[in-house]
């Protein structure tokens, strides 16, 4: 039993972190922009297939320099020439674009890659064992990811509070125009943000891809959750991202680890339904069974009763 | 009476076009369409007219069509007995009592907020449909039999274009109740919450109430689109309320123009042809889908529709034949340019073996090829360039004394 509430523990916290990485960027840029990027996860598949790439001919460290930096410049690209033209039509004509930057990455990676399951590996340097416990492997590559996943966050924290350019960032946000008249080149902030921001959610796919597999779909399986994340943690609100991330990435993994379900609930109650009642299905459900529905019940009603999230500001 | 031709040309359009197309493909075609038009005008109700940017509107079509074909199922073992004409209307009334359910929890907010409930529920109903087996099948769906029941004046909708007769009826009722709506009180409301719901609530509307009534409407009629697909299909599948319909419902109304009624219908009948007819010359139509949504969503906002209609101050003033001359000049090589594209992106996707592009035969291993083919790629690239001055400049003239239209065509 605590072996498999300490792994279920290692592992969300590595899913929580990942997805940190990724609702980092998008919730900065959604205080920047006011927009949803729904693109945000096809970037993070962006970064794995381009280290994938980069990986075949020069190695997977080479991967995890290169592969941020030219996702991060296609994101400073598609600010600049598209998401600003859009941005004269108003916010849902941002989200709609956005979506159909999705679509098109998506369909353009399949295009460039193919469809089918890329073999990207993690490195052999880490390929052992970081720690054993009760018989069970820890990788070690689990271990790297978390590392960096912490590092990126410590210094983005730094960053934005402590240094002179995250001060401007974080007034930007709030009185671009004030900071404009300071003197300061508001639209290349933004810029900048927004290529930091999808850089990061590169780096996020450069680590994620050997483990969470490097295919067409990642994207979606990815995207909608980090939404969720987003959302529940309060929208432009770093911290709260960081909580809902693990609580988020926690709860996944202990629902899958957990083997409990209503048959269970209902051997306390001391019920018992036949196989062939109408509703057997609903009977028979486990925890595992709906782990991946849990963030978007969640979303639901963390929407419907608090609609500014755990974290987020009092609208208007 | 113009609006009271237009709607009967539009009767006669689609109850005469089987007769001009009758092929089986074709009737299929016009089936999907049919679907397709009313889905789409039911997600326009929300986006359009009511301003709610909606991620999940498949449920209501999917459970509808789920419901449907359950439906017929009852028919066929004859726990009910009704014809099946109106099996649209059981799509409709499930939908609606969906979206009462969740649009009672969902429509406090429209924007953002609304936008992620409707994902959350999107997601959570096509997860759990997966999860309840025995009402919805599973992978491989549910699935019926529409020759049951009580027949109707003799037709016992064997045939599709049958079926494309009984949809064709279905798809012009529901469009005039759709026009009708933005008629109606509440209609109008709905867009004017839609612009301003603080100033809606001053006047006293609650801009809820109004949204929930737009939100109930429209998934009415998504679960009559639902409906309409079990009667085509006599299956429906899990896939027919996820992510990717509702994506799809939100491409046709975009790219056909949300701001006019008659923007997804256009939408509808483009992509429905885009979809069946495309994928026979290419695998890659779903990515030239995606180009295309992403170049409407940048150049064109009001879609399709918008692009007619901003011809409508020049064609009143009688002046449209002075801009064909100027739009041939620039649409020639903006179209070879496009073309060239085109043949790039095949190219490099046939990799060795050659293939027929259009009236020319290519080959991606021959340089000369290549060399042609951006030779022609920039001088219509540059040509396109060179000419957008002028047919800006025409479109200035000719709208000169009109009052200022939004931008120019491709500026």
């Amino acid at each position: 039993m605590l072996e498999v509430i300490v792994f279920a523990t290692l592992n969300g916290l590595v899913t929580g972190l990942l997805l940190f990485m990724l609702a980092s960027g998008l919730t900065l840029i959604f205080s920047m922009m006011g927009v949803l990027n729904f693109a945000h996860a096809s970037f993070y598949m962006l970064g794995a297939y381009f280290a994938y790439s980069i990986s075949q001919k020069l190695g997977f460290w080479a991967g995890l320099i290169v592969a941020p930096l030219l996702v991060g410049t296609l994101g400073a690209l598609v600010e600049r020439y598209a998401l600003r033209r859009v941005h004269a039509h108003g916010h849902v004509a941002e989200l709609v674009f956005t979506f159909g930057l999705a679509f098109l990455i998506e369909e353009a990676v399949q295009f460039f890659w193919g469809a089918d399951t890329k073999n990207y590996r993690s490195p052999d340097l880490l390929d052992f064992p970081l720690f054993t416990l009760f018989g069970q492997d820890f990788s070690a590559y689990r271990g790297f990811m978390i590392t960096i996943s912490v590092a990126i966050f410590i210094v983005l924290y730094y960053v934005l509070t402590r240094s002179r350019i995250g001060i401007i960032i974080q007034a930007a946000i709030t009185h671009p125009h004030t900071v404009s008249n300071l003197g300061h080149n508001v639209p290349l902030i933004f810029m900048a943000v927004f290529g930091v921001g999808t850089a990061l959610a590169g780096v996020a796919g450069v680590i994620a891809g050997p483990v969470l597999t490097t295919f067409p779909g990642m994207a979606i399986v990815l995207g909608s959750i980090v939404f969720v994340i987003v959302v529940i943690g309060g929208l432009g609100s770093l911290g709260g991202a960081f909580v809902a991330s693990l609580m988020i990435g926690l709860l996944q993994s202990y629902a899958i680890a957990s083997n409990l379900g209503v048959p269970d609930l209902l051997n306390l109650l001391g019920l018992e339904f036949s196989k062939d009642h109408p509703l057997n299905d609903l009977w028979t459900l486990t925890l595992p069974q709906i782990a991946p529905v849990l963030p978007f019940l969640l979303l639901v009603l963390v929407l419907t009763f608090r609609p500014t999230g755990l974290a987020g500001k009092r609208e208007e | 009476m113009g609006k009271f031709a237009a709607w009967v040309s539009y009767l006669i359009v689609l109850l005469g076009l089987p007769h001009l197309f009758d092929s089986v493909l074709a009737i299929t075609i016009l089936n999907q369409m049919a679907i397709a038009i009313v889905f789409a005008l039911s997600y326009n109700m929300l986006l359009g007219q009511g301003g709610m940017l909606s991620f999940g509107h498949a449920v209501y079509f999917g459970l509808g069509g789920f419901m449907a074909v359950h439906a017929l199922i009852m028919i066929e073992f004859q726990t009910a007995y009704f014809s099946i004409i109106l099996i649209p209307l059981v799509g409709g009334l499930i939908g609606l009592i969906a979206a009462i359910f969740v649009g009672s929890f969902s429509t406090h907010k429209a924007g953002t907020v609304f936008a992620m409930i409707s994902l959350g529920v999107g997601e959570l109903v096509a997860a759990s449909s997966l999860i309840f087996v025995s009402f919805f099948g599973g992978e491989a769906g549910v699935s019926g039999d529409r020759t049951y029941g009580p027949s109707f004046f003799g037709i016992e909708f064997f045939q599709d274009a049958e079926i494309y007769t009984l949809s064709a009826v279905w798809v012009f009722v529901s469009t005039v109740f759709m026009y009708l709506f933005t008629q109606t009180p509440a209609g109008r409301m709905a867009n004017a919450v839609r612009d301003n719901p603080e100033r809606a609530e001053f006047i006293g509307y609650s801009a809820r109430r109004v949204r929930f009534i737009s939100f109930c409407t429209s998934g009415f009629f998504a679960g009559v689109a639902g409906g309409l697909f079990a009667l085509n299909y006599e299956f429906i599948t899990e896939e027919n309320l996820n992510a990717v319909t509702s994506g799809r419902v939100l491409l046709m109304a975009y790219i056909g123009g949300l701001g006019y009624f008659i923007g997804p219908i256009i939408g509808a009948v483009v992509l429905t042809l885009m979809n069946s007819l495309l994928s026979n010359y290419t695998e890659l139509w779903m990515l030239y889908l995606g180009i295309m949504f992403v170049l409407t969503v940048l150049f064109l906002p009001r879609g399709f529709a918008g692009f007619i209609m901003m011809h409508q101050t020049v064609w009143l003033q009688g002046k449209l034949s002075t801009l064909i001359l100027p739009y041939l000049i620039t649409g020639i090589p903006a179209v070879m340019f496009g073309g060239s594209c085109l043949a790039a992106i095949e190219m490099m996707h046939h990799g060795v073996e050659s293939f027929d592009f259009l009236i020319f035969a290519l080959n991606p291993e021959s340089t000369f090829h290549w060399f042609v083919l951006v030779a022609v790629g920039l001088t219509s690239f540059y040509a396109c360039r060179r000419t957008l001055g002028q047919l800006h400049a025409a479109w200035e003239e000719a709208n000169s004394v009109g009052d200022q239209n939004k931008g120019g065509p491709s500026q």
